[in-house]
């Protein structure tokens, strides 16, 4: 239960954020830091050292239990990385957001959705079931969507949030689908009893198409070639927002799910290769990328990529080794992409623009923010003494078990990133002093706290990186099980004579290189290659012009918008399916089903009175006696529930036949007379006639048969007898309502309220006479101004 | 649509409050004889139509005070909540629970259905009235049948649906 707590408290103080807001203004952001502090630091010290020993916490809540459904919640080394890394991002970032959205009109509304993230993403790496997995993941979709879209007076905004809604939403569903295959399988969505026999899986006819579902899922969220579109995008997003997806949420999700799988997948020789050549393609790409771009924000996007690529390189491999140092450089990537992304936000937000063309100098007026820069870009660069270069020495060392492709694959993804590095550091601060704001100064405490901490630990981590031994080692074991080896990280390595280190030097050789002649291969990527990710990204919009393109063509064919027409094609498509099961099933009635003597008087009188009414409404000359002469169809309904002992019904069938008249007739004022010469020829009249006798004579055929078999009344017997004890009510149709089909009501109500916002919504929409929404699409835009 | 009948204004005015109580009392009474929070939501949407009817749109907008919207919200809200209080005593979401006491020496039960119906109530009426409201709010904003004809065949004339993809060359 308490580890379910750090998943709910997030939400429920994401609920209650913009009412905090309110009151508490620019101090919010310090406050509201204070969940993701306390969340660390309760995971820190109350299962640190136990799960550290190779232990694992598990908790659960039962939710649908019959299903098999539970909100279960397991820690073990790898989660407890993860959620580590989350929470404590977590509270930089909401400190950041302070500063860089001060004064911003929808402040509040950006807390809440991003503790809804930050919660969702804590669910995802500490669900221990499947489905509460899948939720929390598709949790984390909708919440990002928010996120990118939080600027959505911007095209490129709401543009960039639904590409990646789409595209993490597509995979969600694959993921989804993979999650049902293993219940099925297994009869258990259970992680904890999965681990146990982690073999299960390979066993089974359908671990192929699993295997798919499985990578769909994570090829999207990771952002893995050719699902990458969406990652460059997202930074439509407010900084604060980019830092948190790229450094230690949303996409770390995908690797975090690769990570959590690899137990399941040991020896699979697909799994493996699938992991490695996309992983190298998506980083080798990238890297191109990096080069080519100039806002400062794009090239730490790509870098992203580069990073998320490697990692699947390296969870693709699957030895130790290779394990060992993807968890290593997982935690030395998110330590400085956040840095680096908090930095970027600060000197756009002071300097005006993002652009490393427009800038330079910097390093008198942003002399922190420089040094942070510097700290966190060594890292990157993967140069020692910083926690990097230990990540880097180790994926090397894991590579050179592998294929030499994905060596040289991943030598020149490192020297591409090494000289990106160099241009984020050098590029903005050298120089001659440029910028797009005049007065450029040091960006505010809130926005400094973070990259600041950040990089240092970049620097101090590569001095004591045996402070991560214990966490390294139980994260290991969560992927390969390796009993009593301890991990030893330390910063040098022991020969330098170590083809690993050899590689380092050649990188970082090649990297200057690359780096002193960056202007040339800058321009020389951007004129060579115009767009070079020109590929999937116009997969993208083709599929989605297409997909819109026959939803027009369908919508036009079936609904003709003139209303006669609808009804008449539902009426047809639904009763020759009703005809098609009749004879089917041979349900023609024979002659003792018609049997009349049970009936009173009564019910002769009300058959006329429905008969009446509807001749009345067929043969109307205006539209208000037409809606009357039904009116008298629906109340004589109504008398029938009450002959037939179901006042509720009823009650209900008296209020909807009386509203539906208020509604109705509230539209048919407004409408222009009836005019007689547009109604239905003779032949038209004779055909629907036909239509509506063939209707009404077949589903009383139905009827007729449903009655002749005897009700089955298991269930209303049930429910009879379990009404008072069980739902503590004398009106069944109540308690059933309310209580034990409760979760059915709640849909419903759902639905209705949808319904009313999509009604109210076509009756309120009018063509607005003034574009309300700015087009504009302006790179560097002004996202909170000071 | 406001009829401006005097004959009807008075009537509504002794009318609403009876009919309010009316669905409150069926809403209530649900869990153990005919009712519940569907047609209790349902009376209260036709006495709040009536007095539409009787007053117009604006005048039953403020005696409302509260956006039909609003109030569908609310209701889901309300609704929502009432199945997490399960939770706390171990039970599933939804499950009912329940508090009985006595007023008057009468036995008393309240329990979360009860809450959930009060949502339920609360969606119906916002539905109907959301709609009942907007239709109006057209009636009241065109004179004649004609003139609202014209602007919606405007709209439609002008109007290109837009793709995302025209978005797309940004």
């Amino acid at each position: 239960m308490s580890l379910g707590w750090t998943v709910f408290s997030g939400f429920i103080l994401a609920a209650l954020a913009p009412f905090i807001h309110r009151f508490t203004k620019n101090a919010t952001g310090w406050l509201l830091s204070l969940l993701p502090l306390g969340i660390a630091g309760y995971l820190f010290f109350n299962f640190f050292d136990s799960v550290t020993q190779g232990k694992a916490i598990a908790t659960s809540i039962p939710y649908f239990s019959d299903l098999g459904v539970n909100l279960s919640f397991y820690l073990d080394g790898l989660s407890l990385m993860f959620a580590l890394l989350i929470s404590v991002f977590g509270f930089f970032i909401i400190i950041y957001a302070g500063g860089y959205l001060k004064g911003d009109a929808h402040l509040g509304r950006f807390y809440m959705y991003l503790l809804m993230f930050m919660a969702s993403m804590l669910g995802v790496v500490l669900a221990s079931n499947l489905i509460a997995l899948f939720i929390f993941w598709e949790l984390t979709s909708i919440s990002s969507f928010f996120l990118i879209s939080y600027k959505h007076n911007y095209a490129s905004a709401r543009k960039s949030a639904q590409q990646a809604l789409v595209i993490t939403g597509l995979g969600g569903l694959a993921l989804l689908a993979g999650f049902i295959l293993i219940g099925l399988q297994t009869g258990t969505y259970e992680l904890t009893e999965l681990l146990q026999s982690p073999e299960v899986l390979q066993e089974f006819s359908f671990f192929p198409i699993l295997l798919i579902f499985l990578l769909l899922g994570a090829f999207t969220k990771s952002a893995q070639w050719p699902f990458h579109v969406w990652l460059p995008n997202a930074m439509e997003a407010p900084t604060p927002v980019s830092a948190y997806l790229h450094s230690a949420t949303m996409v770390k999700a995908g690797i975090y799910l690769l990570a959590r799988f690899s137990p399941f997948m040991e020896g699979v020789e697909v799994w493996q290769y699938v992991l490695m050549s996309f992983g190298a393609l998506t980083a080798l790409m990238a890297s191109l990328l990096a080069l080519k771009s100039s806002d400062l924000k794009q090239i730490l996007a790509y870098s992203t990529l580069i990073a998320l690529g490697t990692l699947t390189l390296l969870i693709g491999i699957g030895t130790e080794k290779a394990f060992k140092a993807a968890m290593v450089f997982l935690l030395a990537h998110s330590l400085y992409k956040g840095a680096l992304f908090m930095a970027a936000g600060a000197i756009d937000h002071e300097a005006g623009t993002r652009d490393i063309r427009k800038l330079g100098g910097l390093i008198g007026k942003m002399p922190i923010t420089f040094l942070a820069v510097l700290a966190a870009g060594i890292s990157m660069a993967g140069l020692p003494p910083a926690f990097g270069f230990i990540g880097k020495e180790l994926s090397y060392k894991a590579l050179l078990t592998k294929e030499m492709v994905f060596v040289i694959a991943a030598v020149l993804t490192n020297i591409g990133l090494f000289a990106a590095s160099w241009v984020v550091i050098t590029k903005p601060f050298f120089g001659k002093l440029k910028a797009a704001k005049d007065h450029v100064h040091e960006a505010p405490v809130s926005m400094l706290l973070g990259p600041v901490i950040l990089a240092t630990s970049c620097i101090v981590f590569g001095f004591f990186p045996g402070w991560f031994d214990g966490l390294i080692t139980s994260a290991q074991n969560s992927l390969l099980p390796v009993d009593g080896k301890k991990v030893h990280l330390h910063l040098l390595p022991e020969t330098f004579s170590d083809p690993a280190f050899i590689l380092s030097a050649i990188t970082v050789g090649s990297g200057a290189l690359v780096f002193f002649l960056w202007r040339p291969v800058f321009e020389g990527l951007n004129s060579l290659v115009p767009r070079l990710d020109i590929g999937p990204a116009k997969w993208y919009d083709w599929a989605l012009q297409d997909l819109q393109r026959v939803a027009k063509w369908q919508t036009k064919l079936i609904q003709t918008g003139n209303l006669r027409n609808d009804l008449r094609y539902t009426f047809i498509v639904v009763f020759a399916l009703i005809i098609y099961a009749i004879f089917r099933n041979n349900l023609i009635p024979t002659a003792d089903t018609w049997n009349f003597s049970g009936l009173a008087i009564y019910d002769f009188i009300l058959f006329f009175l429905m008969l009446g009414g509807a001749f009345a409404a067929v043969n109307a000359r205006t539209r208000l006696s037409a809606i009357t002469a039904l009116g008298a169809v629906g109340f004589s309904v109504a008398l029938v529930f009450i002959v037939y002992a179901a006042p509720d019904l009823a009650l209900t069938q008296f209020m909807i036949e009386t509203l539906v008249v208020i509604i109705i007739a509230l539209v048919v004022i407004r409408l222009p007379a009836f005019n007689l010469e547009e109604r239905s020829t003779q032949t038209e009249r004779f055909r629907d006639s036909i239509i509506a006798g063939v209707s009404g004579v077949s589903i009383t055929v139905i009827m007729l048969a449903v009655l002749s078999n005897p009700l089955n009344t298991n269930l209303s017997e049930y429910f009879a007898a379990q009404s008072v004890p069980g739902g503590k009510g004398h009106n069944i149709v109540n308690v059933i309502l309310v209580d034990f089909r409760g979760i059915d009501t709640m849909g419903e109500i759902s639905v209705l309220a949808v319904a009313a916002m999509g009604v109210y919504a076509l009756l309120k929409y009018r063509k607005p006479k003034e574009p309300e929404l700015t087009e504009d699409t302006n790179e560097s835009n002004g996202e909170g101004q000071a | 649509m406001i009829l401006n009948s005097i004959i009807l204004q008075t009537a509504t005015r002794l009318l609403i409050s009876l009919l309010l109580l009316l669905s409150i009392w069926i809403l209530l009474r649900g869990h153990n004889l005919p009712g519940g929070g569907f047609i209790g939501g349902l009376v209260g949407a036709s006495a709040c139509a009536l007095y539409t009817i009787a007053y117009g749109v604006t005048k039953a907008k403020e005696a409302l005070r509260l956006e039909p919207r609003l109030m569908i919200g609310l209701g889901l809200v309300v609704a929502v909540l009432s199945g997490f209080i399960a939770l706390p005593f171990g039970d599933a979401f939804l499950a009912g629970e329940w508090l009985k006491f006595y007023i008057f020496g009468e036995e008393v039960k309240i329990g979360t259905p009860t809450i959930f119906d009060i949502g339920v109530y609360f969606v119906v009426i916002g539905v109907t009235l959301a709609m009942i409201f907007a239709l109006e709010e057209i009636n009241v904003e065109y004179e004649t049948a004609n003139d609202l004809a014209n602007d919606l065949a405007n709209d439609i004339a002008t109007t290109d649906i837009k793709t995302s993809s025209d978005e797309v060359t940004s």
